[in-house]
Parts: C-alpha cells; structure tokens; sequence
C-alpha cells in the first residue's frame, strides 16, 4: 500500500512539475539479516515514492547502507539514520534525519524544488550576511511530525 | 526550510532538520522540550519559528564569539 494517498499524490505531482534541474534523495538505511529498521524502510518508500512522481529524469533516489557504504555515509557526513540528503548542483549540506511526514514532508517538497532551481529566495540583506561566514556552522532544528 | 536555504548560500553551512521524537538521546542532550528548537554549532539554542533576519543575527554572533 502506497504511504501517499491519491491527493497527496497528485500535489507532489504537480509541485515538482515547477522543479527546474535535477535532484538526487541520498537516502542512508541499515540493513541487517534483511531486516530494515522499521523507519528507515519507511523513509526509502516515501523517497522512492516521491521521486516517481517527478517529471521524467528530474528527481532520482540513491540508497546506501548506513555501516555498509561507509565511503559514501563519510562523503556526506551522516551520523544517524534514517537519513536523506537533497542534492542539487551541488552538495549544500542539507540533511533530513527521520521519515520525513507532516511538516517535514512540506518542507522536503519544498527544499526539492527550490534545491532544483539553485537559487535560496532568501533577501539581498540575508545573502550579503551569509556571504561573511568564513567558519564552519552547523545548524539543527528539532521539529516533530505534526 | 529557512535553515536549508541559509546552506545553499554558504559552503561553510550545513544544515540538518531532525525529528525528535526519532531520536530521544539528541532530543535529550539538546533540552528539545518545545519545537522547532535551533542549536546552532551545538551552544546556541533557540526555542520557537526564527524570522530570517534574527537567524542570521544568531549565526554572526556565533562567529563573533
């Protein structure tokens, strides 16, 4: 059974109709005696889900195996799992970690799209500030679902 | 996420959105009681929705410091 229903499904069809280049879903699981952990399974459907709604070519799904794939799981610094990465024209440094439902669903759809068009719409002000950081940071924002 | 798009504009940003309920210890360690919580560079800490300019307020201050 798809975990997106028939509305969901037709508004992620037509959101990422607006999506401009190409975007990979670098997904992070862990696989043990074929048993997935039970939110990871469900993360890789959602991404794979997801992805076959994208206009042909535009949106495409990597999975890796969190212990397994360790060079892959270094070259995008994940450090728990379930994990998604959003990865444009290039690696931005944006991560999803847990299935990403209610509001981080919006956001995922969000990020995919404006990922695809390279271009943040964050205000002049912002970019010039942004433009001064010369040191690492890193940024964590807790949510829950709903 | 206003976060992720903070890390499109630097290569210096990396940005995680990360549910809590997924990961209690994290939850834990960073006093998670109300969301969205920030933690910025694993000291700063804001509780509540950050209006974009106040963001990045905070990340200067980081480097500031």
């Amino acid at each position: 059974m798809p975990l997106l229903n028939d509305k969901i499904q037709t508004e992620v069809r037509k959101a990422l109709q607006s999506m401009a280049g190409p975007v990979k879903l670098v997904m992070f699981t862990q696989a043990s005696n074929a048993l997935e952990c039970q939110m990871c399974s469900e993360t890789r459907a959602l991404v794979e889900e997801i992805a076959a709604l994208s206009p042909a070519g535009r949106l495409s799904v990597e999975v890796y195996d969190f212990l397994a794939d360790q060079a892959a799981t270094e070259q995008y610094k994940v450090d728990k799992i379930p994990a998604i990465a959003v990865v444009g024209a290039q690696d931005y440094g944006i991560r999803f970690y847990g299935i990403p439902s209610g509001y981080e669903f919006s956001s995922l759809m969000d990020d995919i799209v404006t990922v695809s068009k390279a271009e943040s719409g964050l205000s002049a002000a912002t970019k010039a500030a942004v433009a001064k950081i010369n040191r690492p940071v890193h940024i964590q924002v807790y949510v829950t679902p709903t | 996420m206003l976060a992720h798009r903070l890390a499109m504009e630097s290569e210096w940003i990396t940005a995680d959105m990360v549910e809590a309920t997924e990961f209690p210890h994290l939850a834990n360690k960073y006093e998670v009681y109300g969301v969205p919580r920030t933690v910025i560079n694993e000291t700063l800490h804001i509780e509540g929705a950050v209006p974009e300019p106040m963001l990045v307020n905070e990340l200067l201050k980081v480097l500031d410091s």
